[in-house]
Order: C-alpha cells, then sequence, then structure tokens
C-alpha cells in the first residue's frame, strides 16, 4: 500500500497526495515510511507563509498570490500547493475548515492544490502534522507550497520554522495593538502586507510598521530580526561563521506592502517581493542556513516527542498514577519523579 | 494517537444561497468532533468533487432548496466515481420531495435529510455508515 502509495505521490497524483497527507496526519508506523521514501525528493519547493490576525484576509490573499502565480504573464507559471490551517475546537476536537470559501477562484486548476488542515491541539498556530504534509507536496513537485496558519497575534511563531518566506499580514486599525503585538510576531516577518488598505489608518499601520523597522536596523539587526531562529542555529552548527555573519548583516529588510485583496491590489507588488526573497536567501547563503535550522528544529521535536512515547511506553500506569500522587502529596518533586522515569 | 477523525466536506450545490441549513449542520459536526471543510455557496459540481478529491474527506454532505438537486447530484457522483471516490458516504439535505428519493438513492446518495431532522440523527447516520 505505501510503495503505491509514495509512487503516486512522486507521479503527482492528486489522489494519493490526498491520500498521504491524510496518512502524515494521523501519524503512525506507515506515515513515518512513507516520509521516510518521501524525504530524499523534497527540498525543491519554495515554502511561502502566511500568518496574520483573524479576519485580516489571509486566505483571500493567498487567493489573489496563487491566482497571480498562476497566470503571471511572465512565463514561469509555477505550481501551487495551498495548505490552510484552521483551529481545532478544545471541547469536542471538531473543527470548521473554512478558508476555501475565499479560494472559489483557483478551483478548476489543475496546478493548484488546496489542502485544509485542523490544527488539532498545536499552538503555534500550525498542526503538528503541518510540516510533514508540506513535505508530500513538496515531493509530489508543487514549485510554490503556500502555508497559510490559524489567526494568529502574538506568540504563533512555528510558520518561521516551517516557512522559507514568512509574509505577515495586518489590517488598519488596530492601533495601540500594532504595538503591543510588536515582541511576538512581527518579528518573523519577511515581508509586510497591510492587508484591506482601502480602510481608513492603513498609512498609519505601514508608518508604525517603518518605524518598528527602524528601530531594529543597526548592529543588533541580524541577530534580533530572526533572534529565535538564530539562537537554535548557534546551538546546532556552533558559532556561525564569520562569512555567513558578513552576508546576514547585508540584512533583508522587510518591504511592506499595502493590498486589498478582495480587489487584487498590490498582490503584484507582493508576490515580487516574495521572490525576490528568495533570490535573497539564494544569494547571500541564507537559504542554506534556514534549512539547516529547520533540519535542527525538526530533530529536537521529534526527539521530544519520542523520548517522551518511549518514557511512556516503558512505564506501566500504575507507577505513573504513584509518582503522580506523590507529586500531588509533595512527596516528591516533578523533576526528581521525571529524572526516575528517564533513567529506568 | 486517537482515533481517527471523520473528515466532511459540507457543499452547497447550485444557485440558491441560503446557507443557514449548511452551516448549522457543518457546526453540529464541528461538536460532534468531525472535521468540516465548509466551502460555501454556488459550488458545482466539478468544485465538490475537486474539493472532496483534495481533502481526502471520508463524507460529502451536499444542502440544496433550489430544486436542481436531479440535475447536479448525478454530476457529482459520476465524478466522485471518476476520481476513484465511490467509498465516499453523500448524504443530501435541503429541500428533496419524497418521490425523488429512490433515484437518489439509487445512484448512491445514501441519506437524505429533509427540514426538521434533527442534528443528532444526522451525526447518527454518518458514524454509523462512514467506510
Amino acid at each position: 500500500m505505501s510503495d503505491e502509495l509514495v509512487e503516486g505521490v512522486l507521479a503527482g497524483r492528486r489522489r494519493a497526495i490526498a491520500r498521504a497527507i491524510s496518512l502524515v496526519e494521523d501519524g503512525g508506523v506507515e506515515a513515518r515510511a512513507v516520509l521516510a521514501t518521501l524525504h530524499p525528493h523534497t527540498g525543491r519547493a519554495h515554502i511561502v507563509g502566511v500568518t496574520g490576525p483573524p479576519g485580516s484576509g489571509k486566505s483571500t490573499l493567498v487567493n489573489a498570490l496563487a491566482l497571480h502565480f498562476r497566470q503571471a504573464t511572465d512565463g514561469r507559471h509555477p505550481t501551487v500547493a495551498i495548505v490552510a490551517v484552521d483551529p481545532t475546537s478544545p471541547f469536542s476536537g471538531g473543527a470548521i475548515l473554512g478558508d476555501r470559501i475565499r479560494m472559489r477562484d483557483l478551483a478548476g486548476d489543475r496546478g493548484i492544490f488546496i489542502r485544509s488542515m485542523a490544527s488539532r491541539g498545536n499552538l503555534g498556530g500550525l498542526a503538528w502534522a503541518t510540516a510533514d504534509a508540506v513535505k508530500v507536496l513538496d515531493a509530489a513537485g508543487y514549485d510554490l507550497v503556500i502555508v497559510e496558519t490559524v489567526g494568529a497575534g502574538q506568540a504563533e511563531v512555528d510558520i518561521a520554522r516551517t516557512a522559507h518566506t514568512t509574509v505577515v499580514v495586518e489590517v488598519p486599525g488596530l492601533g495601540d495593538d500594532v504595538q503591543a503585538i510588536k515582541a511576538g510576531i512581527l518579528e518573523i516577518a519577511d515581508i509586510f502586507a497591510v492587508n484591506k488598505a482601502d480602510l481608513e489608518g492603513a498609512d498609519h499601520a505601514v508608518m508604525a510598521l517603518r518605524m518598528m523597522l527602524d528601530l531594529n536596523a543597526g548592529g543588533a539587526h541580524t541577530v534580533m530580526h530572526h533572534g529565535r531562529l538564530m539562537e537554535v542555529a548557534t546551538q546546532a552548527t556552533g558559532k556561525p561563521s564569520d562569512s555567513a555573519q558578513g552576508k546576514k548583516a547585508e540584512g533583508w529588510r522587510p518591504p511592506i506592502h499595502k493590498t486589498v485583496a478582495t480587489r487584487r491590489e498590490g498582490i503584484v507588488e507582493l508576490a515580487e517581493a516574495i521572490l525576490a526573497h528568495r533570490v535573497y536567501l539564494e544569494t547571500t547563503g541564507d537559504l542554506a542556513w534556514r534549512q539547516r535550522e529547520r533540519a535542527a528544529a525538526e530533530l529536537e521535536t521529534i526527539i521530544q516527542q519520542e523520548s517522551l512515547r518511549t518514557v511512556l511506553a516503558r512505564t506501566d500506569q500504575a507507577t505513573l498514577k504513584s509518582l503522580v500522587d506523590r507529586i500531588v502529596q509533595r512527596e516528591m518533586d516533578p523533576y526528581t519523579a521525571a529524572q526516575r522515569l528517564l533513567d529506568s | 494517537m486517537a482515533d481517527k477523525k471523520i473528515r466532511v466536506l459540507v457543499a452547497k450545490p447550485g444557485l440558491d444561497g441560503h446557507d443557514r441549513g449548511a452551516k448549522v449542520i457543518a457546526r453540529a459536526l464541528r461538536d460532534a468532533g468531525m472535521e468540516v471543510v465548509y466551502t460555501g455557496i454556488r459550488q458545482t459540481p466539478e468544485m465538490i468533487a475537486e474539493a472532496a478529491l483534495q481533502e481526502d474527506v471520508d463524507v460529502v454532505g451536499m444542502s440544496i432548496l433550489s430544486g436542481a438537486h436531479m440535475a447536479l447530484f448525478p454530476r457529482v457522483m459520476d465524478l466522485l466515481r471518476e476520481y476513484d471516490m465511490d467509498d465516499v458516504l453523500v448524504v443530501a439535505g435541503g429541500i428533496i420531495p419524497d418521490e425523488d428519493v429512490p433515484a437518489l438513492n439509487e445512484m448512491g446518495v445514501k441519506g437524505i435529510f429533509g427540514p426538521g431532522t434533527s442534528t443528532d440523527e444526522i451525526v447518527r447516520f454518518i458514524r454509523e455508515n462512514v467506510r
């Protein structure tokens, strides 16, 4: 079954791609086997993340972008896959995945594949399996994979670890909120889109973003710009080489584009910025750096999950229960209890 | 791993824009723990079948009030077969006259739920009949 599935994915058959994504979403032995076989075929697609607050127009923007890339007159016509993540209800475990509503213009184009995905309890703005679904689509040969996150406000920055280019969508009128979210999601932006720019306050929003970028400029800029990712880099690869540092120091200042996605205004410029960012990543060596980051972060996540699974598998319920009891009774602290399980 | 989620496509084929019913169903299925891909109104049979294919759903639910069901449903069923998705459970709701029910059942629309059906009944039917 899985050989046939892998073959189908590599041949770009849509039924096989869809099934493979379901498989990796549900996890398990077969999913891993499929991912292992697909892995050598990944790494070709450019992965674009689109994130921003709920209702900022992410789906509409993704729709307009995909349409632009497919219809652009430059003769490239990249194939486009879209993974759109919506939240899972913490109460029922169910979800309403409504992003397709805004993507109806894309129906009927065989060069476009859209998949909706429920976050299934993950809090970082993506589902656990989003990165794996992206791999399936990458291996299937899609040139561009656009990942739309759950409506995100502050800390949902997982997308920066999955995407090569992260577009953060803002809308006018958030006012002081723009200031408030400075410390989170704005830091991961490679490109800003101020959507609904026909509304009052668009220029103000652009100005607030520009001001924030100005504050970031200077020596600390490159470190702070992708602060979270950079940290992982130093752990995984040791001290980044001077040349890599030097190249990064040339810097990419995130451009700010005003868009009205419903009227497809500003889309050409936004699409150009995405392509320019790809070129930047390739010419500066930043792409290789990001790919290493991603591999390191991914490995770390898998180690976390696997060690949890291993420890739980070899621990019987009674032992677990008695340890919990002792923690509650204040006879043992949770660190000691965890250490005991890890050592057992 | 938790048990496999039931994935449902809820779509409104045809030209009527009355989507209240479809939304109520979508919400009820969500509350029953299912993952509901909601596509909205004015979907062509091609759009519905394509979405079902890409989303790899277990169930396709269509709501129609315009009276065009005998024209649109057969087309959806044909396309699903063409896409090798004949194991997908297809259910329908809206305004569907009793005399059309046997023909729809015949072409593979398994459950047909008219006005007044309780959402519990629909949830139960899906759970019992999904592949």
